[in-house]
């Protein structure tokens, strides 16, 4: 084999193994739409996605998952709401406050954070956080609404964080030096120069958090509690849509309505982690040409 | 000593961790003229130039000795704000840097920080810019980004930056290494035009830049201050042969 033919078969060879996650999620994706779309059949989009009443096994049977797309979006919504000053705010303390020494240990720290395993934050907000908000608050169940979107805001920090400051670390040094020489302090210099020319980065980084919120499935299985129900407090229990699919998934017979409801479900989350994703690209592309810093 | 001179350094040594940088400098900065710091990478030109306005403790283990007296206080004095000399003493850096941000509001970064209210920010602005030969060709585009200026134009608007401050020092780092010659020579019309108004020090490597626009030149070789003079009095009769060979260019 000479060398001209060795260049193109490694070429293709690397575009083989390019093709094959793109394959791989072709196929997901189109598994997820043929086991998802007969629901529509009996069940018409807006009702599934409006409906207000999750009785899957009753008879009649009603597939609205309104309730659980309001569960989905509001432990997302108080989790990044948690996460988002702490992630960002560790972020710039990491990135342009610390100490060398500091620096090093938070990073582990928050890397360690990302690498636990969500069934040990779920077991963790199971057997500590929520006897405490139980007996704290006086309610029913600790498994609920605050509990999810702590624990969820935990999992959400280090990607915020570490994604806000690769973004705060690549603003360039000049704009440092030329805001402290024209005179100002420290926090004035993030304040006004390092964080406006991190936001895109920035803003990356929370919708990331987000998608990553919204997609977890073990933490809010465990403890958002599981009614399907629209909250009325956020001490009420809520049955996220990755929750419903796990616990429900085992318990359907396979390709009856509510096996294909739950699909489609997945399809409800997909499009939404897939919509959090494109503006995390869109934001991260946009401000790209002002020269400003992004990832 | 005379009246005239603004800034004095004093036995000054610097070094970046176990490295001096700089050894027992002792020179003065004459009012109302374009000093120039010449002499090979390295020499610590840029360091001396950073030293006056307390920009080198922004990077860390760097440690001074000696005095750098400025209005009549040693700048380095425990109880001196080094925030305040950085508005006395405005910089423009090698690489334009203007923020990410609209043209007018690049300038009005500084007086904004200073908390004193400024009555008419826009007639700064556009005095600012005046002073920096800026105004016509950005006039109509205050409100675009400043990183749509050309490389020249942009190191204007860093001047302009600097002026808004009304600073009594302008230090210059190499303003004109990054600029294609017709910016170059913008630049230091400008400078020429400045030092009516202002002290200029400006390091640069290009020494018919030094020898054109300098009033006086100082030559600095591995940390030390080998020859300060008069700019045609260094350029046509150095009292130290080194400084000759440096001018002639027999090394650097």
């Amino acid at each position: 084999m000479n060398r001209k033919t060795k260049e193109i078969f490694i070429k293709y060879i690397f575009f083989l193994f390019a093709l094959v996650a793109i394959i791989v999620l072709a196929m997901i994706v189109f598994s997820l739409f043929r086991e998802g779309m007969p629901i529509f059949k009996q069940v018409s989009v807006k009702d599934f996605l409006f409906g207000m009443e999750w009785y899957p096994t009753y008879d009649p049977p009603y597939f609205g998952i309104f309730p659980l797309i309001v569960g989905s979006f509001i432990v997302t919504i108080f989790a990044t709401l948690i996460a988002v000053p702490l992630g960002v705010l560790a972020a710039i303390y990491i990135s342009e406050i610390a100490p060398r020494s500091i620096k090093e240990i938070l990073k582990s720290v928050i890397e360690l954070l990302a690498g636990l395993p969500s069934v040990v934050l779920g077991f963790f907000g199971m057997v500590v956080i929520a006897p405490v908000l139980q007996n704290v608050f006086d309610l029913p169940t600790g498994l609920n609404i605050v509990n999810a979107s702590m624990i969820l805001a935990l999992m959400a920090i280090p990607t915020i964080s570490s994604i806000s400051e690769d973004a705060l670390y690549a603003v360039p040094q000049e704009f440092k030096e030329a805001s402290y020489a024209l005179g100002a302090t420290k926090f004035e210099t993030i304040a006004k120069v390092i964080f406006p020319a991190a936001l895109s980065g920035v803003t990356t980084a929370v919708m990331l958090g987000m998608a990553r919120a919204i997609g977890e499935t073990m933490v809010v299985l465990m403890v958002a509690g599981g009614a399907a129900a629209i909250p009325e407090s956020i001490f009420d229990s809520v049955r996220p849509m990755p929750a419903s699919i796990a616990a429900e998934m085992g318990e359907t017979p396979y390709r009856s309505l509510h096996y294909h409801a739950l699909f489609a479900t997945g399809m409800v989350l997909f499009f939404l982690t897939l919509a959090f994703n494109l503006i995390a690209d869109y934001v991260s592309n946009k401000f790209k040409q002002t020269g400003s810093a992004t990832l | 000593m005379d009246a005239d001179m603004i800034i004095r350094l004093k036995n000054v040594n610097f070094y970046y961790g176990e490295n001096q940088a700089l050894t027992n400098i002792n020179m003065n900065f004459r009012k109302n003229k374009v000093t120039a710091l010449i002499g090979p990478s390295g020499c610590g030109k840029s360091t001396l130039l950073r030293l006056l306005n307390r920009m080198n403790e922004l990077i860390d283990a760097t440690r001074v000795e000696g005095e750098i007296i400025f209005e009549d206080k040693n700048i380095y004095a425990p109880d001196v704000d080094p925030v305040e000399i950085r508005r006395k003493i405005g910089m423009v850096f090698q690489k334009p840097n203007p923020f990410p941000k609209t043209i007018y509001n690049n300038i009005s970064y500084g007086p904004k920080l200073t908390g004193v209210p400024v009555h008419d920010m826009s007639a700064l602005v556009e005095q600012s810019l005046k002073q920096a030969v800026l105004w016509d060709e950005v006039k109509d585009i205050l409100n675009k980004s400043a990183m749509n200026l050309s490389g020249g134009q942009q190191q204007r608007l860093c001047i302009a930056r600097a002026l808004a401050m009304k600073p009594d020092i302008l230090l210059m780092d190499e303003p004109t290494s990054a600029l294609d010659p017709i910016s170059t020579a913008k630049i230091e019309e400008l400078i020429e035009e400045l030092k009516k108004d202002y002290t200029i020090i400006i390091v640069t490597h290009n020494m018919q830049q030094a020898a054109r626009i300098s009033d006086e030149t100082a030559f600095f070789y591995l940390g030390n201050l080998i020859e300060y003079s008069k700019t045609e009095k260094i350029f046509t009769k150095p009292d130290v042969k080194q400084t000759e060979d440096y001018i002639t260019g027999r090394f650097g």
